[in-house]
């Protein structure tokens, strides 16, 4: 893979659910990089620094998954924080939760996420979150400060 | 899970803002030729777009699920001019957007971003960029919750 390759961020406290979204990519042979933070509070730390990811080349992710339950900061005040900054207001985000609550969806979506998923809903095993993000990296532009080496 | 009923309420409409008729048109083609059968409205520019979306504010069993398509140079009310009066309107900011446009340009794609769309396409007459905006579009309906209808 080139370093124009899908950089993935996924806010995902539970462990098991992380893994479960990893499998799901490698299933269909799509090796994007992966950096897993567990709360909104170490998302944002990551994306306001300077490098990020496992190679430490890259500034910023092209997508960030986002569970909305997670401890320290959830997914609604990581998103005020996200919307909030010059630099990151024009990330694209997906939430991806269990929760099927109008409140959730609507706090969501006020906030412009790409997407809101249900984890039940993906598709057996996120197989139809995973056929979203691949037409992403097929035919999105993304914004053009997204993967740049530093 | 959904009874069929309120399914057949919650199908996506696509609402294209496209001045172009020719353009309009090819897209409307390409997804009758794939058999996707999304309700698709035009509309022209981006003062008719907010007319319209504000006019379909939900009544009673009609779901708010407008996938909206845009268009970026348009008279009257461009793209980016029509995003930016879309996300400081309390009852529309949480619409779906995807900009769909001939503008390979830096600067539209940031505006547009700027304004939280949730994907930047090229337009294309390539069949195959056609058949990959409709299997983008069709994945997107099947894996994704709609923005539910705002409490009245």
């Amino acid at each position: 893979m080139n370093e124009d390759t899908l950089h993935i961020l996924l806010v995902e406290d539970d462990d098991v659910d992380a893994e479960a979204v990893v499998r799901a990519f490698k299933k269909e042979q799509l090796n994007y990089p992966f950096t897993i933070v567990t709360n909104g509070l170490e998302a944002l730390t990551l994306l306001r620094g300077e490098n990020w990811g496992a190679s430490g080349r890259y500034a910023r992710p092209h997508i960030i998954l986002l569970d909305l339950n997670m401890p320290r900061m959830n997914g609604i005040e990581f998103l005020q924080e996200l919307r909030a900054d010059e630099r990151l207001k024009d990330s694209i985000v997906f939430v991806l939760t269990t929760s099927n609550r109008d409140e959730d969806k609507w706090a969501a979506y006020g906030k412009q996420v790409a997407g809101y998923i249900l984890k039940t809903r993906a598709g057996k095993d996120f197989a139809d979150m995973v056929t979203l993000v691949k037409c992403y990296e097929t035919i999105v532009e993304f914004p053009p400060n997204k993967g740049k080496r530093l | 899970m959904w009874p069929e009923e309120m399914r057949s309420n919650t199908q996506m409409h696509i609402l294209l803002v496209e001045d172009d008729a020719v353009d309009a048109e090819a897209l409307q083609r390409a997804f009758r030729q794939h058999n996707f059968a999304v309700p698709v409205t035009v509309v022209k520019n981006g003062r008719e777009a907010l007319a319209f979306l504000r006019e379909k504010r939900p009544t009673h069993g009609v779901a708010q699920r407008y996938l909206i398509l845009l268009d970026l140079n348009m008279p009257q009310m461009n793209g980016i001019e029509f995003l930016t009066a879309l996300r400081h309107d309390e009852q529309l900011k949480q619409h779906i957007v995807f900009v769909l446009t001939t503008s390979n340009r830096d600067e539209d794609k940031e505006a547009a971003y700027e304004q939280q769309i949730a994907g930047y396409l090229l337009k294309s007459s390539s069949t195959n960029e056609f058949e990959q905006l409709i299997t983008l579009l069709k994945t997107y309906e099947q894996t994704i919750e709609f923005p539910p209808e705002p409490v009245l």
